[in-house]
């Protein structure tokens, strides 16, 4: 009886670690191998009503005191009462408006400027010799570390504000943009030029549509820094804007309007995402097929 | 007339004291009329720098490349070059690709969709005018880069290994459609292969080159597409005794070649 000799490959393993396994093949219609195939809008709905419901678990069971961790109710209650009343006397949607004014103005700026400047370093060995050394030295340090400079240079209104978080956006559009001219293949290039075209029309009508793709990721990253800044932008002389609202809200041990105000941010940067994302889809849909 | 390449040589310096590297020495060749010539030798023989020289991408060391009498100073669209691949613009679709050249050099939308359509028509494009490119095959996205080449309407037209990323099938087919282009637009045409049978049947005269230095080491004149032309069948072209017996000539000559770097 030779063939008991071999362990049973044929079982199918099951289990948290099962994509670790060697896969059966795959059904007509989906490409073998593939990784990380698949729908993932359930799982991700489930996801979310899980955190939702082992939060309420938590606080409904008492395990967590309502002022570490309000119930996702109070929660509601809160968000409810701040925008039918406002908070500190400024309606909500203000609150919501001056923040997004303050991280959009800010991203917007960003793009202006930090796109071309981006594309510039990546085209002219001069323009990333100039410039590749400051870019590179302020992005790492965080915001908080030269807020306080922001404010004595620029003083306590909204300049100091929006530039905090104009250059936290900034380094990584520039540096998506600049890596983005890299994407065009040298053929595409050659054969531009093959067909009589100057080194304007190849930036233009080659390198510029060719670095889209990597350009709109950079600024999906960027909107990201935006609003991580946000808090630390209305930290200092701020009286409305929704990173104000979380602070001042977290000195009154207020922590209901806390994890409201977190949500909400959450909430708005992950809406402009998946708008993001719906650009992409319709500006670049050849975007890793050729 | 024509182009014509006089005692070209191009030699890369090379670091930490080696001597530099001979990629082509005294290459002289003409490509008139309606020549059709195919490059074909091992690699590193100096294919590819041949048709960068042509292309005006790469000066030559020494020697001179002449476009109808005047020197060439650098890439132009009388030069145009189909490549092998990755070399459309995914973000135009069939007819915008084809009608690229003619935007670059600023003719009316009007005008360059009348010419490209003429081309798209030439090469069996019709039904993919709006198609996007990355939807078609290897094979169509070859024509549409030949399309796109023809419409700069060059003096001559640079081919780098078009056919080389094609299957088989679609690869002879390919040669016959080239052919067929070439007999009907009377262009110049400069050819790199690897295949000697795709070599031998399409050109009129052929290089065989050698490596180290790079150099055209024989040239034969073919008389093989003209008889595909003359309504000759092409799986007959290329199995008679005469086209077996050069293919086996020009085969010996590169292996040996090949053996001779190994």
């Amino acid at each position: 009886m030779t063939e008991h000799a071999y362990p049973n490959t044929q079982t199918r393993k099951k289990g948290i670690f099962f994509f670790m396994m060697k896969s059966r093949a795959t059904k007509p219609g989906e490409t073998y191998g593939v990784p990380g195939q698949g729908d993932t809008k359930l799982l991700s709905v489930a996801s979310i009503l899980g955190i939702i419901f082992v939060w309420w678990l938590f606080t409904a069971m008492g395990w967590i005191k309502p002022l570490f961790l309000p119930s996702p109710g109070a929660v509601l209650n809160k968000f409810i009462q701040v925008w039918n009343e406002g908070f500190t006397n400024t309606p909500f949607l203000e609150h919501v408006g001056v923040s997004a004014a303050r991280v959009f103005g800010a991203f917007l700026l960003a793009c202006v400027i930090g796109i071309p400047l981006g594309i510039a370093m990546g085209m002219s060995p001069i323009i990333r010799g100039i410039f590749d050394p400051p870019l590179e030295f302020y992005r790492p340090i965080p915001p908080l570390a030269y807020l306080p400079l922001m404010i004595i240079w620029f003083g306590i209104d909204e300049t100091a504000k929006v530039l905090l978080i104009f250059l936290s956006v900034l380094a990584p559009v520039a540096l998506g943009a600049r890596s983005g001219v890299k994407s065009a293949a040298i053929e595409q290039i050659h054969a531009a030029y093959s067909f009589g075209a100057s080194r304007w029309q190849v930036m233009v009508q080659v390198i510029l549509p060719s670095a889209l793709p990597e350009i709109l990721t950079a600024m999906r990253i960027g909107i990201g820094f935006g609003w991580t800044t946000l808090v630390a932008a209305e930290m200092v002389a701020a009286t409305k804007g929704l990173g104000y609202m979380v602070l001042t809200a977290s000195q009154f041990l207020q922590t209901s309007t806390v994890v409201m105000g977190i949500i909400v941010i959450a909430i708005i940067a992950y809406a402009f995402d998946l708008l993001m994302r719906f650009v992409e889809r319709k500006l670049v849909p050849w975007k890793g097929r050729m | 007339m024509g182009l014509n390449i006089r005692q070209a040589s191009v030699v890369y310096p090379t670091a930490d004291g080696r001597p530099p590297v001979e990629a082509l020495r005294q290459i002289d060749l003409d490509i008139v009329n309606d020549d059709f010539v195919v490059a074909l030798g091992a690699s590193g023989c100096g294919k590819s720098t041949l048709l960068s020289l042509i292309a005006g991408f790469l000066s030559p060391s020494s020697g001179e490349i002449l476009l109808d009498g005047a020197p060439v100073q650098g890439p132009g669209a009388d030069r145009a070059v189909v490549f092998q691949k990755h070399a459309l613009l995914p973000w135009l679709n069939v007819l915008d690709n084809v009608a690229f050249g003619l935007k670059l050099r600023g003719f009316s939308t009007e005008k360059r969709y009348e010419v490209a359509r003429g081309f798209i028509t030439l090469l069996g494009l019709g039904e993919f005018e709006t198609s996007r490119v990355y939807n078609l095959s290897g094979g169509m996205q070859q024509r549409v880069g030949i399309a796109r080449a023809l419409t700069c309407d060059p003096k001559v037209l640079l081919m780098d290994e078009p056919l080389g990323a094609l299957d088989a099938l679609t690869r002879e087919k390919a040669q016959e459609l080239i052919l067929k282009i070439w007999h009907t637009t009377h262009k110049s045409v400069f050819f790199i292969t690897h295949s000697v049978e795709e070599a031998l049947f399409m050109g009129t005269k052929l290089i065989v080159m050698s490596p180290r230095p790079g150099r055209i080491a024989h040239r034969f004149d073919l008389p093989f597409s003209r008889q595909f032309l003359a309504g000759a069948n092409a799986r007959e072209v290329k199995a008679s005794r005469e086209f077996i017996a050069l293919r086996e000539e020009v085969l010996k000559i590169i292996f040996s070649d090949e053996e001779a770097v190994a």
